[in-house]
């Protein structure tokens, strides 16, 4: 690891002020994605605020309804809070499905939406990479590329964002809550994540000078009709190859309401309004499910290795959407898919 | 492990600025002040500082669980933790499991369902373990093995770790349930 020096922020305006007057610095909450990337060189920050101490641990109701989540909530309280687990049950599985438990001990919130990718070309130095060093190239398009994206794709860029949690988020329609030196704003979930295009060193709309304080959920949790669905090498502990988040409403035989991201298989998670257009009104059959995974890879493409993500995420999507319209959502502990 | 960057390098101002933090760690009941510098992590705190080496580096990135430590009662990597971001914190190693000569249950179960050959891993699963049982969210083997995958076991001694854990939190259950009965 470098040499950084280290202070403690006081309170939010006190990270805003530090981290606007030095743009080598960065902010530190779990350091879990982060102090792996320092001890390997691609992060090479010369300063850390420390903003662990800041009071943004609460998970309060909202005006209208939804959930306020501090944005330094340690992701195992997160899961595990009786709302998450009442309520938004998409939320707290998908969270659970990801990395292990001393980590999420220590992951906050905030943290887990600003993962850099697990690309192991980014994390190799002594490749090139457009996101770790921009116009140098990228090394997995005609590389190993067996973890990558087959949507949204530039030809500078193939990472995957590596969140659960987010998956879920983007399905939930969250929005996240960021204060920056020109004020306070709320960026829907959606639009928080960006693709890589020309500049995939850039992945999110957070700016520089900007501090996340709270993700907020809408009312609707979809608690009855929901699944996450995570595919991965190995049964825990272990990025997804393809991840679906769904949460459907069903009234009288009919889908009323439709939300489905997909995760490992885009530079954000992925959700495709036409697909849950589709899926209104359509009776949760399996011809309407098959339908669906049609539309929203159409235009996936593979890059040799990662071929097979295709169907896999097709199956995937049949699969996430049966369960969630049967309520029998994936287990994260009995991994056997049902 | 700290190695000047070549942009720190070329920036004497900042490469001047002091580089030791004096901090409290509550390191097994023991109050204990240290100097260090911010990029020291709680594990190389706790190894070369405070000369407490049972907690284990293994791959020093977060992935094998070997130096899982307590924070203030939960499971945490200590290589990913700076130790400057812990002042103040209670720390349990796993050479503050023990009462005296009294081994801790998870200590002894792991030495009866021999759940170890190298024993490197060791210390991480069994203050993973503890963490685990003090969160009350394991009640089957199944728990156990998804809530404590975070923890490598390169001997593969999985099987005999698990019903040592399973040994332990059915014992926990037991008393709970008894206490609950008085």
């Amino acid at each position: 690891m470098i040499n950084f020096s280290y202070t403690r922020a006081h309170d939010v305006a006190d990270a805003v002020r530090q981290i606007a007057a030095d743009p080598a610095a960065k902010f530190i909450a779990g350091g879990t994605n982060l102090i792996d990337l320092m001890k390997e060189n691609v992060a090479r920050p010369l300063h850390l605020i420390d903003i662990a101490h800041l009071p943004l641990d609460k998970i309060e109701e909202t005006s209208d309804g939804g959930l306020r989540i501090g944005a330094l909530v340690p992701n195992s309280d997160l899961a595990y809070h009786p709302e998450i687990e009442a309520r938004y049950p998409l939320l707290g599985s998908a969270i659970l499905a990801g990395a292990s438990q001393q980590l999420r001990n220590m992951a906050s919130t905030g943290g887990n939406l600003l993962q850099r990718t697990r690309c192991f070309y980014f994390y190799d130095t002594a490749t090139p990479c457009n996101k770790r060093v921009p116009g140098s190239g990228c090394s997995a398009i005609d590389g190993i590329n067996r973890m990558h994206a087959i949507l949204g794709t530039s030809e500078h860029c193939i990472a995957t964002h590596p969140s659960d949690m987010c998956v879920a988020l983007a399905a939930l329609e969250a929005r996240v809550l960021v204060t920056g030196t020109g004020g306070a704003r709320s960026i829907a979930f959606a639009d928080f994540h960006r693709l890589p295009g020309d500049t995939p060193e850039i992945d999110s709309t957070v700016r520089p000078d900007e501090i996340i304080t709270a993700i907020e959920l809408p009312p609707k949790g979809f608690a009855g009709n929901y699944t996450y669905l995570k595919i991965r090498d190995r049964l825990s502990y272990a990025f997804a190859l393809v991840s679906v988040a769904v949460g459907l409403e069903i009234d009288g035989g009919m889908i009323k309401e439709a939300r489905l991201a997909l995760g490992g298989v885009a530079h954000k998670p992925w959700r495709d309004r036409d697909v849950e257009a589709q899926l209104t009104g359509a009776p949760p059959t399996s011809e309407t499910f098959q339908r669906a995974a049609e539309t929203m890879l159409h235009d996936a493409r593979g890059f040799g290795h990662n071929d097979f993500k295709i169907e896999l995420a097709r199956r995937s999507i049949v699969r996430g959407l049966t369960q969630a319209a049967r309520g029998t959502p994936q287990s994260q502990i009995d991994k056997r898919i049902k | 492990m700290a190695q000047p960057s070549s942009s720190a390098r070329k920036d004497p101002v900042r490469f001047a600025r002091p580089d030791k933090t004096t901090i409290t760690l509550h390191v097994n009941g023991v109050a204990r002040e240290l100097a260090l510098a911010p990029w020291t992590t709680l594990l190389d705190a706790l190894r070369l500082h405070l000369d407490l080496t049972g907690t284990k580096k293994g791959c020093d990135h977060g992935q094998c669980g070997a130096c899982t430590v307590l924070v203030d009662g939960r499971s945490i990597n200590s290589c990913l933790t700076l130790a400057v971001m812990k002042d103040g914190a209670q720390i349990t190693t796993i050479e503050g499991l023990a009462q005296g000569d009294a081994l801790h249950p998870l200590q002894q179960a792991f030495i009866d369902h021999d759940a170890f050959q190298c024993g490197y891993c060791t210390s991480g699963q069994i203050c993973s373990a503890v963490g685990l049982i003090a969160e009350g969210r394991a009640h089957t083997a199944d728990d156990i093995r998804e809530l404590m995958s975070g923890n490598i076991c390169r001997c593969g001694a999985y099987t005999n770790i698990v019903a040592a854990i399973e040994e332990v939190l059915s014992g926990q259950t037991a008393k709970k349930s008894g206490e609950a009965g008085r």
